[in-house]
């Protein structure tokens, strides 16, 4: 489970506490229970990476903490993994080397590692492409590598970063599409950032709502959309478009 | 994969000639081979002409080159040069990658070692040749610390500010998979770093040869530099033209060599090289 608890996070300009400071979050509490999954959705810096960036422990907050199973995070741990906006792909590595990464870095054997690697590249579709490097391959297939590397360290928690944000529409009802179906099989609690209205309400449990200036939760919505939702085209359910005006009000407003 | 067969069969659907017209610039070896025949036989023909003193010409350069070769010498003074070279230029390799690593992601590194850093670098090198000289004496040494300065810098300030242009994001990828300093500075930064590592390598390499030829003509008694005064003071332009053609063939195979190096370290820079050729 993890748990926000009255996070405030201030940037102030060239690091300098003296000088003038930006609030990038103000006050933000919610939780995610197990095997839950969350969309932060929220327009252009209203603080989604920040607070994601806190959760994942690479960012210290100013007020407040982020609990996991109880215990407050203070570090990235390997209940937790990070999938980047930008892919965060190393470009002298292999698709392989990329997704082997995660579990490199924790050590254990290595035959072993590429075992579990190959299943998660399987399992976004990337087999045949394992000893291709991250400029050989498109933009949406760079992010299933991200993705695969994520879910090979078999993460607790997955924090996902606007994961489809670089990738034509397509490409990303197709990738929603299939991490609904590694989710349905995986089963991780997960906090998925985006600015997509669509996507958030096709993915989620639940949407959090946030609003800039500084960025603080609007709402919650819930989406009481049945699941599996790629079985039938959810997308022409009168709900979806419900949900789709609701929100988009909140946004507006 | 399937896509493969589909692209045969669509290529075997479009029934394109196959046959390739010749095209003289698809054969570069051919046509430098051509001009340096070319130029070979001009100076030749020319040179022959001028006073034996201020040029020579090819042929007599070979007979020269023989000459020297098989007395020895030119093999004894080479390898002089070289054994300075290797000695001097691998340390540079060694003390410059590491210490521009630690300054690189060390502030406390950084403030503490640039000031020297900048300031030996602007100096010329050659004008250290002489107190050089003073504290190693003739031998091998002096030529080796010559070398040594020479290549360092280079490839330390390339080392420093590729370290510093590795971005925060690619660091990151690191500590969200939980790595710990010593892997992030192997996984990533490292890495991230060889291209710049490489580029200050093959800048450091010219100025060490030049280094270790100054310093040689300086002191005038051993290597290719030694051989270089000597000649020139006995008007034997023939014998001249040996170790300087030498030191030219010397500079383009050691510029390959870093080339090589480059691609075989770095094979995703290669890549992306020949992609955006
Ligand atoms: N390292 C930083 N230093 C200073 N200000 C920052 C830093 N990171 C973010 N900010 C500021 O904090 C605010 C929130 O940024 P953040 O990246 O979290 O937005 P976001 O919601 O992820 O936006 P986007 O949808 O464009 O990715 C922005 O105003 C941004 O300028
Ligand atoms: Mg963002």
């Amino acid at each position: 489970m993890l748990e926000i608890r009255h996070l405030s996070k201030v940037f102030f300009e060239r690091n300098d506490p003296r000088r003038s400071g930006l609030v990038a979050l103000h006050d933000i509490s919610f939780q995610v229970q197990g095997n839950e999954f969350i969309c932060l959705l929220g327009p252009s810096g209203c603080g989604k990476t920040t607070l994601i960036r806190i959760a994942a422990g690479l960012l210290r907050a100013d007020k407040g903490e982020v609990l996991v199973n109880g215990r407050p995070v203070i570090a990235p741990g390997r209940d937790r993994c990070m999938v980047f906006q930008n892919f965060g792909l190393l470009p002298w590595r292999t698709v392989m080397e990329n997704v082997e990464f995660g579990l490199e870095i924790e050590g254990g054997p290595r035959e072993e590692r590429r075992r579990i690697c190959q299943k998660y590249i399987e399992l976004v579709g990337l087999q045949g492409f394992e000893s291709y490097f991250p400029h050989q391959i498109s933009g949406g297939m760079q992010q299933r590598v991200g993705i695969a590397r994520a879910l090979s360290k078999e993460p607790d928690i997955l924090l996902m970063d606007e994961p489809f944000g670089a990738v034509d529409a397509q490409t990303r009802e197709q990738l929603q599409e299939e991490l609904m179906k590694i989710w349905a099989t995986t089963n991780n609690t997960v906090l998925f950032v985006t600015h997509s209205i669509d996507e958030s309400i096709y993915l989620a449990d639940r949407v959090i709502v946030m609003k800039p200036r500084p960025g603080r939760i609007r709402e919650e919505v819930k989406i009481d959309l049945p699941r599996p939702r790629w079985a039938v085209d959810v997308r022409a359910d009168p709900r979806f478009a419900q949900l789709r005006t609701r929100i988009r009000e909140l946004l507006r407003g | 994969m399937q896509t493969t067969l589909d692209d045969q069969q669509a290529l075997a659907e479009l029934n394109l000639s196959r046959v390739r017209p010749f095209q003289l610039r698809e054969y570069p070896g051919l046509i430098r081979l051509c001009s340096i025949l070319l130029f070979l036989a001009i100076w030749e023909y020319y040179g022959r002409g001028v006073d034996p003193i201020f040029l020579s010409y090819p042929t007599a350069i070979a007979r020269a080159a023989v000459q020297v070769t098989a007395s020895g010498e030119l093999g004894q003074q080479f390898l002089l040069s070289m054994k300075a070279f290797v000695i001097g230029f691998g340390s540079a390799i060694v003390l410059g990658i590491g210490v521009g690593l630690l300054m690189g992601r060390y502030r406390l590194a950084q403030y503490l070692l640039d000031p020297y850093m900048y300031a030996m670098d602007a100096t010329p090198r050659v004008a250290l040749i002489p107190l050089l000289l003073l504290w190693f004496g003739l031998g091998i040494w002096s030529k080796v610390a010559i070398v040594f300065l020479s290549g360092l810098f280079p490839i330390l300030i390339n080392t420093f500010s590729g370290v510093k242009t590795v971005s925060g994001s690619l660091v990151e990828i690191g500590q969200a998979y939980g790595a710990k300093e010593g892997q992030i500075f192997r996984k990533i930064i490292a890495p991230a770093t060889l291209p710049f590592i490489m580029a200050g390598v093959r800048v450091g390499v010219g100025r060490a040869v030049v280094g270790i030829i100054t310093a040689e003509m300086f002191t005038a008694v051993t290597g290719l530099g030694a051989m270089l005064i000597v000649y020139s003071s006995s008007f034997a332009t023939d014998k001249l033209f040996v170790p300087i053609i030498l030191l030219a063939l010397l500079g383009v195979a050691l510029t390959e060599v870093v080339k090589a190096l480059q691609s075989w370290l770095a094979p995703w820079k290669e890549s992306e090289r020949a992609e955006s050729e």
